[in-house]
């Protein structure tokens, strides 16, 4: 059998034998990311469309936990880097080309944001909440009179924020598994979809959790189609994405994906939901919490995967 | 000006004086390395061919190490080699990733380092890199491609070569002499 041996004598802390150089730190940043986009987008939605009323729990209540994984994804950002007293050489400049920095930009406009969004909206939290100072209560009021510039603003800037946790991988053409343009917009979807579970799991409202969980339907089976795009695109390629393919194709990642990405986190869920809409009776916290768990699963996946696939040469 | 090197694999013997020649240079950390040899064994037994080759990073003209770093960390430098600015750099990784051979490892003590050509410490000099000058064999060239008359130049114009994964579409500067 005509054989290629490569024997390498390189054996560099996190390259060799494969990459391993990113950790749990950065899938969990960029599912923190995804969920924070998908909430702050159907608030800004929303209030666009002039339904703060029937969507109280999606425009007032949920993008309160934004902050706080906003925040629990800027530090574990953080903790990955390996010269973190530079960290701030991140701000000192701008390069499109990159979308590390890019995005770090857009986290920069979208947490600021969310910290407004919650001000906007502290009296739905605590009723007797009192900005004590005549200023802060003239900004509250600038920030009032112009909530649909502020929304639009968020809403482009979530979506960019969303779309930009897949890119992030994208962008790489040295890792096979993740130089597909689909993880954009896969990922973008999963954080919509995550999104959209968080608002199901948080509301009381029975039409609110109808509405949101009819979202997320649609949005699981756009998930599902891409997924097998992205299969098909792979396997149509070359050499390296095929092999990349076969990681989830019988290769050591086929049962951590199909089972918990696709099985538990989409298909699932899916049932649970359309069941539900049917109206079965059942407690309506399992299906968003498999679809934010997916959504977890998807990114470490994906972000291990990635690096184990590769060029041969 | 564009700093490129060639070597030959049909000389090399893979004895790894340029790894240690490169190491001891650069300080490199124990453990660590900015060059090293690789193997390929190919064909059908008893038909099998042999390559050895020592690499390192290819100073991509189109580096996407370099594309994708947030800071302007990884840049690039007279004559087209790619550096890293170690205060810039913040240790995210991206660079890593990026790089299609695998060039990059994050240093000890936090920034990511990799192979300069020995541009400031010998090249500006008018020395050849370390592994360059050390081989026992001399089967690497190095030089100047914008210059006819550079060793890399001629021996480029006389040899077959070949490039590693030209597919990347990295343009790299290391030659493969074959
Ligand atoms: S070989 Fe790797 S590290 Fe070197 S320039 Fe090319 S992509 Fe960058
Ligand atoms: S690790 Fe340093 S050189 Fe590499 S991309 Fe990040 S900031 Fe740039």
């Amino acid at each position: 059998m005509k054989e290629e041996i490569i024997t390498s004598g390189r054996m560099n802390p996190y390259i060799d034998p494969h990459l391993n150089i990113w950790h749990w730190q950065i899938p969990l940043y960029l599912f923190l990311g995804g969920l924070a986009a998908g909430i702050l987008f159907f608030a800004a939605l929303y209030t666009i469309q002039g339904k703060q009323d029937k969507y109280r729990t999606a425009v007032k209540i949920a993008p309160f936990i934004t902050p706080f994984i906003l925040i629990i994804g800027l530090i574990a950002l953080f903790w990955d880097l390996k010269h973190k007293l530079y960290f701030w050489q991140l701000y000192t400049t701008i390069r499109f080309e990159s979308p590390m920095s890019w995005g770090a930009w857009t986290l920069m406009v979208v947490t600021p944001l969310s910290f407004i969004w919650c001000a906007l909206n502290i009296k739905v939290i605590f009723p007797d909440w009192d900005w004590k100072f005549q200023w802060v209560k003239e900004v509250e009021a600038f920030f009032r009179r112009n909530i649909l510039v502020i929304s639009w603003i968020l809403l482009i800037f979530s979506l960019i924020l969303g779309v930009y946790t897949g890119i992030l991988f994208s962008a790489f053409n040295a890792r096979p598994l993740w130089n597909t343009s689909i993880l954009g917009p896969l990922f973008l979807a999963s954080g919509l979809s995550a999104g959209a579970a968080a608002i199901v799991l948080l509301s009381k409202d029975h039409f609110e959790r109808v509405q949101m969980a009819k979202i997320d339907l649609i949005i699981i089976a756009v998930e599902l189609f891409l997924i097998i795009h992205m299969f098909m695109g792979f396997l149509a390629s070359t050499q390296v994405q095929i092999d990349a393919a076969n990681l989830f194709l019988g290769g050591p990642y086929t049962t951590p994906f199909w089972l918990f990405v696709v099985m538990l986190g989409m298909v699932f869920p899916a049932i649970l939901e359309i069941l539900e809409l049917r109206g079965y009776k059942m407690p309506h916290y399992i299906a968003p919490i498999l679809v934010m768990f997916g959504s977890l699963m998807l990114r470490f996946i994906i972000a291990y995967a990635g690096q184990e696939s590769r060029w041969l040469y | 000006m564009r700093y490129a090197m060639a070597i030959d694999t049909k000389k090399c013997v893979g004895c790894s004086d340029c790894v240690v020649a490169c190491q001891t240079e650069n300080n490199v950390p124990i453990g660590y390395c900015r060059d090293w040899i690789v193997e390929v064994t190919d064909g059908t037994y008893p038909q099998l061919e042999i390559e050895i080759r020592s690499e390192r990073c290819n100073h991509c003209e189109n580096a996407p190490c370099v594309r994708c770093c947030p800071t302007g960390a990884s840049h690039y430098e007279d004559g087209g080699t790619v550096l890293v600015t170690h205060h810039k750099c913040i240790g995210c990784g991206a660079c890593i990733a990026s790089c299609p051979y695998d060039a990059r490892y994050s240093h000890p003590d936090g920034y990511v380092d990799k192979c300069t050509f020995c541009l400031d410490n010998r090249v500006k000099k008018g020395e050849d890199p370390a592994c360059v000058s050390v081989c026992p064999t001399k089967c690497m060239y190095f030089g100047d491609l914008d210059d006819p008359n550079s060793d890399v130049s001629r021996v480029l114009k006389m040899r077959k070569w070949k490039t590693l994964i030209p597919e990347a579409g990295t343009k790299p500067h290391v030659y493969y002499l074959i």
